[in-house]
């Protein structure tokens, strides 16, 4: 399974995660782990997504959350996992 | 599962703390370039290098976007040129470096290094025209880079070599004169060059390395600062420590790219170079590295001291984060591309000499160092003497790249913008040097060269 992490910093507002959610579930993406917080007035958001099945190649997916996220006046973000597995586990 | 901790702390590494790859290097050998008409030769080199290194950038960018993690750089390394050359029967090797230039600009490139010659035990003659080439050749060319190696630990100094870099060193600034003398930002004098260092400017391609290979530079003096920002007042013990973890880290994110690059290129993946890179950006610094380790200014006393402790902890965290490490691998001191430098030299608590005795305990040496522009060839001359004689003793490189800016004097500061930043003008030693390099010859290699 090729698992990607996506991260959501900003301020706080009504329908963030709904908005990030629905690109995810437009482009077949499946989330495997949802952890959403908010510190001192700001929204964190970490998510764990399967992108085996993803319907874009990754590079679109990106350009569209980081759009989606500009729209909500937060920071979307998504990277391969690889990057954090290999710097945390050996 | 990755937990949100370490989510965190490696998105907090490359926003706040400028965690970054420094370089992807693609070595590529031209040794099958070779041919007695130089048009030919250099056609072929500008075709290996297109054919070799044309997706280098766009994969570069496609892996920096699905990691997250930037890469500065990317650039390409190629054999010595004076080697490529010597078959053919040119009085002057400018072309090479022009069909370098058009190359690494085709693929998209920053810098191209190996516009170099060997030459520790003698020169032959395709060496004395590529050195009598360098001066042109820089600074007719973008992003060219030459490196000469004039010592090893195994056959000693070329002071014949040593006394023709420093006429060279000071032709070069010359003849960029208009840009400070920025020709010689781009040109080393190695002593112990090693064949996979995939930093610039003293990057080539050994001949003992496949026809193509990646090697990757990592980069992360910000992280290391951070880190020991929260072992304030701890001993020794803790601040090694500390740091071993953190080049662990660092080292692993340069492995994964090194592996990612390689097998999406087809290429063979080299080395990771552990090395410690700074650029001119606040919070990138070597200087305030160990400035957290207690120190008032870098260059004051005390300096050596904990420069030795933060190579050696950097080293032993990397080594075991890659499964091959090379090239220079350990802290560089580039004064004019580290802002804690830049201004400890601007204070006056840094001076050469105290960066020679840097030079001893760390990778590689005296770096990025803007002299009084009236400087003469032969003081050029015995400071690359004295940094190849510790090179040679120490069995590790050593280099120099001094840029003797000319027209600029002690206090005056020189701007080459970019990664190279910018450089105060520091004092060197008045009293001559002329009669020692004048003496030519070798300076025969150590007793522990004998080691058989």
């Amino acid at each position: 399974m090729k698992k990607a992490i996506i991260t959501v910093i900003g301020k706080d507002k009504v329908g963030i995660i709904y908005g990030v959610t629905k690109v995810l579930s437009e482009n077949k993406i499946n989330i495997l782990d949802i952890s959403q917080t908010i510190l001192d007035d700001m929204f964190t958001m970490m998510m764990i997504v399967d992108i085996d099945d993803a319907s874009a190649p990754f590079e679109k997916i990106s350009d569209v959350l980081s759009n989606e996220g500009k729209k909500l006046g937060v920071d979307v973000r998504i990277q391969l996992e690889s990057i954090f597995e290999s710097m945390h586990r050996i | 599962m990755i937990n949100r901790f370490e989510m965190e702390e490696t998105m907090h590494m490359i926003d706040s703390e400028h965690l970054d790859i420094r370089t992807i290097t693609m070595g590529i050998s031209l040794l099958d370039c070779a041919s007695s008409d130089i048009n030919i030769s250099s056609e072929k080199i500008y075709d290996k290098i297109c054919k070799k290194a044309e997706n280098l950038v766009s994969t570069g960018e496609s892996i920096e976007r699905e990691l997250g993690i930037p890469i500065i750089n990317k650039r390409i390394s190629v054999t010595p040129i004076s080697l490529v050359a010597a078959s053919s029967d040119a009085k002057s090797y400018v072309p090479y470096a022009k069909a370098l230039d058009r190359a690494g600009k085709q693929v998209g490139v920053n810098f191209l290094g190996g516009f170099s010659a060997l030459v520790h035990k003698g020169f032959t003659t395709a060496d004395k025209i590529l050195i009598d080439s360098i001066p042109e050749a820089l600074s007719t060319t973008d992003i060219v880079c030459s490196s000469v190696n004039v010592g090893n630990t195994k056959s000693g100094i070329n002071m014949d070599a040593v006394a023709l870099m420093g006429k060279t060193i000071k032709t070069a600034a010359e003849l960029s004169k208009n840009q400070d003398g920025f020709a010689c930002a781009k040109l080393v004098v190695f002593c112990n060059s090693v064949e996979d260092n995939p930093f610039m400017a003293g990057a080539f391609h050994g001949v003992g390395e496949p026809d193509c290979v990646i090697n990757v530079g990592v980069s992360g003096p910000g992280v290391v600062k951070h880190a020991l920002e929260k072992v304030k007042g701890c001993d020794f013990g803790v601040v090694s420590e500390t740091i071993k973890k953190t080049a662990f880290k660092v080292t692993r994110m340069g492995q994964l790219v090194a592996l990612e690059a390689s097998k999406r290129l087809g290429v063979p993946f080299g080395i990771v170079d552990l090395s410690l890179a700074p650029t001119p950006a606040v919070g990138d610094s070597v200087a305030y590295i160990l400035e957290e380790m207690g120190l008032e200014k870098c260059g004051t006393h005390g300096t050596t001291a904990a420069l030795a402790l933060l190579n050696d902890a950097v080293k032993k965290g990397g080594v075991f984060a890659s499964s091959y490490v090379g090239g220079l691998s350990g802290a560089f001191i580039p004064v004019s591309e580290d802002a804690g430098m830049i201004s400890a030299a601007k204070c006056g608590a840094l001076s050469l000499d105290k960066l020679e005795a840097m030079t001893c305990v760390c990778s590689v040496g005296l770096d990025m160092i803007v002299i009084p522009g009236d400087t003469s060839a032969s003081t050029i001359s015995a400071i690359i003497a004295d940094e190849a004689a510790i090179g040679m003793i120490n069995n590790k490189t050593t280099a120099v790249r001094i840029i003797p800016a000319p027209g600029k004097k002690v206090g005056d500061v020189v701007e080459f913008g970019g990664l190279l930043g910018t450089g105060p003008v520091m004092a060197v030693n008045d009293a001559s040097s002329e009669e020692f390099v004048k003496r030519g010859g070798r300076i025969p290699a150590p007793i522990h060269s004998l080691r058989n």
